[in-house]
């Protein structure tokens, strides 16, 4: 169950790369577990084995935020990336542009993802770079990003997302309420769409 | 439904057809009718529902087979026999899960079992109209039927079981209309190559792209999937076309399509899935398909793109230096020497497969490169036909023969060495001709150097045993 998200104080990792995909951030290999958990060692494995890697920087321990390039989390729809990023105790992603899938999966997962101007996110990314200006606050019921400079700046996001993060709210529980309105759905279209059948006794075995 | 309404786009058609109700906030909760399961994505969501005490609420619409991490080698054994634990314990906890929540599966050793993005379309699964979607971002492959297909996550997965609904904010609209034809020799591989050279990885992100023109609705549809399929590397949320004769004639030969009435009824809703006149699109792109030249990636991002007779680009003359120094370490990690024709670029393993080229005709285009020719000394060239369906097919017509001839391995149906999740990987350092969607860094296996190409182009790299201009090599 996700935990609901109101605010994220913490510092900042930057992560200076456009197009951060999510075979990056979670390579395939780690992709044969059947459980959500577990995925902090192999998570963004091939930065990590790089000199200058800061994710694992002590100087950055307890990192709660991440500060990313343009297109972070394109590719593979694999929701093992936002359990990756979570189990290295990341609850926000703000970067230029975030991919439609990653960014989903994300509002599933009780992580924030953010998408500013990329004047902004060179800003924050600037911040971030060095340590003790990389202390962040982010606050979702009133949507800002405080930062060590002195500026508080607004971001956009959709409204019934925002709630939804800020209640932590049982999706599915919530869409199981609208039964009556499913099954008159699917009544009216037996007859509106035959031809959209049931394929169970085709395929059982 | 009201049918003087304002002019609508044929997403909108689809999308307005399958609203459920209002969430509120501008988020509706949309009907799902078709629910493809692999063995990667689902195991969490069947946990989810075990946890919460839930059943899958209409089986019937869901269709279960694992392709992603399945061997290709010898199958005999069935999934009892598969090599690796991992692996092994994912297909079966698949199996496990669709037995206990009444899933209709398709098992490893059946002969329709393969990539599901190839599977649904042939079985006839996949129907103009429909809202379809599955735990992989190649869904949008199934919007060469004129449906609205998309990828989703694992919880998504949970919630279309549970629920056979998803709660969905309307995703903006993007026409690409590619005027006149396709030249000779260039194929819808190197088109959508084409186009994500000139949007980027985040062009079309948020957005449904509605494909047409002439070279769009010219093209059988192998190669409408293969333009829809990497639709998701331009970023689209779907990729899609409006069905027409070359979409119905294809679903007549689909076993568990409609047949009969029951199909020409249908005939006549789809009809009416085309955009209106006078509706409009968020972005417009425009292209003419005689510009389309064979696409080579020289990059570790699909929008690093260029033509098979380019140069590979020279970081010293890029201006701002964040570009510069991403083309700097995109060449340093492809191994590659700036401003030096890609053309001659010695390779060592050729994949031609995937969801994006692992089907018949594919496997033709390639073929008839092939045939009578051997793979170069030193390659390793791959046939991974995308399912147990193709690979049938293509033995029937004696494909096989040509490939093993050659010199090529011919193996069992699955995802293969597109994602390097089974044991089919390119080594660290080498270099791989790949028909497959993604150039990622370590995508093929840690160290992969990937050059994203059409079956054609592959099959003449192995031949050659470096990248070629197929039409330099043509008969």
């Amino acid at each position: 169950m996700m935990e609901p998200v109101r605010d994220i104080a913490g510092q900042a990792i930057p992560l200076r790369i456009d197009n951060v995909d999510t075979d990056m951030i979670i390579p395939a290999k780690y992709l044969k577990t059947i459980t959500r958990k577990g995925l902090a060692s192999g998570a963004f494995e091939a930065l990590r084995s790089r000199p200058g890697n800061l994710l694992d920087d002590p100087a950055y321990a307890g990192a709660s935020i991440l500060v990313a390039g343009d297109n972070f989390g394109c590719g593979s729809s694999r929701e093992h990336a936002p359990w990756a990023l979570l189990d290295l105790g990341i609850r926000c992603v703000i970067a230029p542009s975030i991919a439609d899938i990653f960014y989903n999966n994300c509002f599933k997962n009780g992580i924030l993802p953010i998408r500013l101007p990329l004047r902004s996110v060179e800003r924050l990314m600037g911040l971030a770079a060095a340590p003790p200006t990389s202390q962040m606050t982010v606050s979702l019921v009133n949507q800002t990003i405080a930062s060590a400079d002195g500026v508080t700046e607004h971001f956009e996001i959709d409204t019934a997302r925002k709630a939804d993060l800020i209640k932590g709210v049982d999706e599915i529980d919530r869409s199981l309420r609208e039964a009556q309105a499913i099954q008159r759905f699917e009544a009216h279209d037996r007859t509106a769409r035959p031809w959209v059948r049931d394929m169970a006794s085709d395929f059982l075995v | 439904m009201n049918a003087a309404r304002h002019p609508r786009l044929l997403f909108e058609k689809i999308w307005d057809a399958h609203v459920v109700g209002d969430i509120g906030e501008g988020a509706v909760l949309v009907y799902i009718d078709r629910h493809l399961v692999n063995e990667v994505t689902s195991p969490q969501a069947f946990e989810g529902l075990r946890l919460a005490g839930r059943s899958v609420r209409r089986p019937g619409a869901t269709i279960a087979v694992a392709d992603h991490n399945v061997p290709t080698g010898d199958r005999s054994g069935g999934v009892a026999a598969i090599a690796d634990i991992d692996s092994r314990l994912q297909v079966q906890t698949l199996e496990r899960n669709v037995e206990e929540f009444g899933v209709p599966y398709i098992p490893l050793v059946s002969r329709q079992q393969g990539i599901v993005h190839v599977v649904g379309p042939e079985l006839g699964l996949t129907l103009p109209g429909m809202t379809i979607v599955c735990g992989d971002s190649h869904t949008s492959t199934h919007g060469a039927f004129g449906a609205l297909a998309f990828g989703i996550g694992s919880s998504e997965v949970e919630h279309v079981l549970a629920t056979q609904t998803l709660v969905q904010q309307k995703p903006k609209s993007m026409l690409i209309k590619v005027n006149n034809r396709l030249g000779a020799g260039i194929t819808p591989k190197d088109l959508i190559l084409h186009i994500i050279g000139k949007i980027g990885t985040a062009g079309a992100t948020g957005h449904v792209i509605e494909y047409a023109g002439e070279a769009v609705t010219a093209l059988e549809m192998a190669g409408r999937m293969t333009l829809c399929n990497m639709s998701i590397e331009a970023g689209a949320r779907a990729g899609m076309i409006a069905p027409d004769e070359t979409v119905y004639a294809w679903l007549r030969n689909c076993p568990h399509a409609p047949k009969g009435e029951a199909f020409e009824a249908a005939v006549a809703q789809w009809e009416t899935l085309r955009s209106d006149k006078g509706a409009t699109f968020d972005k417009t792109l425009i292209i003419d398909g005689r510009d389309v030249a064979p696409m080579v990636t020289w990059g570790t991002s699909p929008e690093a793109v260029t033509t098979i007779d380019g140069l590979i680009p020279d970081p010293a003359v890029i201006e701002d230096t964040a570009k510069r120094k991403a083309v700097m370490a995109m060449l340093d990690y492809m191994g590659l020497e700036p401003g030096r024709p890609i053309k001659g670029l010695p390779v060592d393993i050729v994949f031609i497969g995937s969801c994006t080229n692992g089907r018949i005709e594919d496997l033709r285009a390639a073929a008839e490169v092939i045939r009578g020719r051997r793979v170069a000394a030193g390659v390793r060239g791959l046939v991974v036909p995308g399912s147990g369906e193709v690979k049938g097919a293509a033995e029937a017509e004696g494909l096989d023969r040509i490939f093993l001839e050659a010199g090529f391995e011919w193996r069992e149906p699955g995802c293969s060495m597109c994602l390097g999740m089974n044991p089919d990987q390119v080594p660290p350092g080498q270099r791989c001709a790949s028909t497959s969607n993604r150039n990622f860094a370590g995508r093929q296996g840690p160290g992969s150097r990937t050059h994203l190409v059409a079956p054609a182009m592959a099959a003449a790299a192995a031949i050659a045993g470096e990248l070629v201009d197929v039409r330099e090599i043509a008969r």
